[in-house]
């Protein structure tokens, strides 16, 4: 004790810019800063990743039309049954478990993902691999299907779900989860009005081309969306990467095989 | 508290206000101000940084080595708004999905740094917590000021309840985009700094020079 105590008096006397001093404080600053950072890092952990994981769920509730205001989100959440579902083969794999997978992870990996030459969403690699919810009715028959979309607008990349109904080809909702749009112009991709048109819109017409799209002059009742007032550059990036996740190289083949049954 | 404390607490809302005055912290006033929510957690997160920061920089003031006291300064600032970014994210998650990016920008307002340069390695704990604290309220209050012109014209809400109902929703008022974007807060900045100065003429700095043709004539 005594010997601590003498170290501290010395320490005290030190004048204060000796390099010893600098050395002594600059250690034990860093050292009891960094606990203090992990230590809330690490407790407030837990409580991040339900958050997340709420917010997530909540908003594939919404875009299936089954949230309102108050609701038990995890409970409502169990009647959905996740999926994962290979890309390239169109059908559903149990390579991965469905509730653990994470899809942007697996869209940084090499092994996991492609890299794309024709990139209309401006992502760059796009996952083998997406997670896919899909709504049942009591019976066990398919009611409504859920798919992640991303892509990038004007300054940020929108992440998002798109839910079809069980003819794969009638858009029930479509809503974002984050984006960094510019709020009033951009950020209005979350504004319910423009969400609503999306319902009962068609991905395809009669002979499966894709006509889906956002645009500032109608042409097709059935597959027009009208796009933002003020915000053409987030609305040609929702345009864009709704036909690039809906087309040949996101969704087509898995929503053929799940139409056909051979998922 | 005594009169010098409650000089420090309220002499930076107007008489030496840190952005109308000092000018400084502009540029997240810019960022954070399009809504009053996201202002108003904001300025909750400024005020809890300059606070604390100050109160742990005064503490440290006799032991703080002069060659690296920016440093350590800094080292303490962030911290901090490590320490409050975590705080936020676990406990308002909504806010922090707008709010996260400019809240690790904390960090590099120049008010934390200034209190901390300016007051705290010369004064007792308790006064540069309150100094702190004084400087977090007179920016929140601007930050304040700015947020409702901005989202009120702006979208026609106020913390998120629509005012003035906009076209969009059906309602009568045309929203400005413009104020929506980063540029108007500097506008709005400087007609309240104009204000602020006609008020209270004290505030006006004097001129550097004078051009001459006004002299001769």
């Amino acid at each position: 004790m005594s010997d601590s105590n003498n170290f501290f008096k010395k320490f005290k006397q030190m004048p204060v810019d000796s390099i010893t001093k600098t050395v002594i404080v600059a250690t034990t600053l860093c050292f009891v800063c960094s606990m203090v950072v992990s230590f809330a890092a690490v407790n407030l952990k837990s409580i991040q990743e339900v958050n997340k994981a709420i917010d997530k769920q909540k908003n594939i509730l919404q875009v299936a039309g089954v949230y309102y205001e108050g609701i038990d989100v995890q409970k409502t959440f169990s009647s959905f049954q996740p999926a994962v579902v290979d890309l390239n083969t169109g059908k559903f794999t149990d390579k991965f478990d469905p509730l653990s997978f994470d899809d942007k992870k697996a869209a940084q990996d090499p092994l996991l993902s492609t890299p794309l030459k024709d990139d209309p969403a401006s992502i760059g690699r796009r996952t083998n691999f997406a997670t896919i919810y899909l709504l049942k009715n009591t019976d066990g028959s398919l009611d409504k299907v859920i798919l992640p979309i991303h892509g990038y607008g004007l300054w940020s990349t929108l992440y998002g779900f798109i839910a079809l109904e069980k003819n794969c080809n009638d858009i029930f909702g479509l809503q974002f989860y984050q984006h960094a749009e510019t709020p009033g112009l951009g950020a209005e991709v979350d504004n319910p009005k423009w969400k609503a048109q999306w319902n009962g819109k068609k991905l395809t017409n009669a002979n499966g081309d894709l006509m889906i799209q956002v645009a500032k002059t109608k042409k097709d009742e059935n597959h027009h969306i009208d796009a933002l007032a003020g915000a053409t550059l987030t609305s040609n990036g929702v345009d864009n990467l709704v036909k690039f996740w809906m087309g040949e190289t996101g969704f087509k083949k898995f929503l053929n095989n799940l139409k056909n049954g051979a998922a | 508290m005594s009169q010098t404390r409650k000089q420090l607490l309220v002499d930076p809302l107007v008489d030496n206000n840190p952005i109308t005055l000092q000018v400084l912290g502009i540029c997240s006033a810019l960022a954070v101000t399009s809504s009053l929510n996201v202002a108003f957690v904001m300025s909750l997160a400024v005020i809890a940084v300059t606070g604390f920061s100050s109160l742990f920089i005064s503490f440290l003031r006799n032991y703080i080595p002069n060659s690296i006291r920016i440093i350590v300064q800094m080292v303490i600032i962030a911290s901090l708004v490590i320490l409050v970014d975590q705080i936020i994210k676990a406990f308002a998650y909504e806010i922090s999905k707008t709010l996260s990016v400019f809240v690790g920008l904390i960090i590099t307002n120049c008010i934390v740094m200034g209190r901390a340069e300016a007051f705290a390695m010369k004064n007792k704990p308790f006064d540069s917590f309150v100094d702190g604290v004084g400087n977090g309220l007179g920016y929140s209050l601007l930050l304040m000021c700015v947020g409702v012109v901005r989202e009120l014209f702006g979208s026609g809400t106020l913390f998120g309840i629509t005012i003035l109902d906009p076209v969009n929703n059906g309602g009568w008022y045309v929203p400005n985009g413009l104020l929506l974007l980063p540029p108007s807060a500097f506008f709005i900045i400087g007609f309240l700094i104009w204000g602020v100065r006609t008020w209270k003429k004290s505030q006006v700095e004097a001129r550097e020079f004078k051009i001459q043709s006004l002299e001769a004539h």
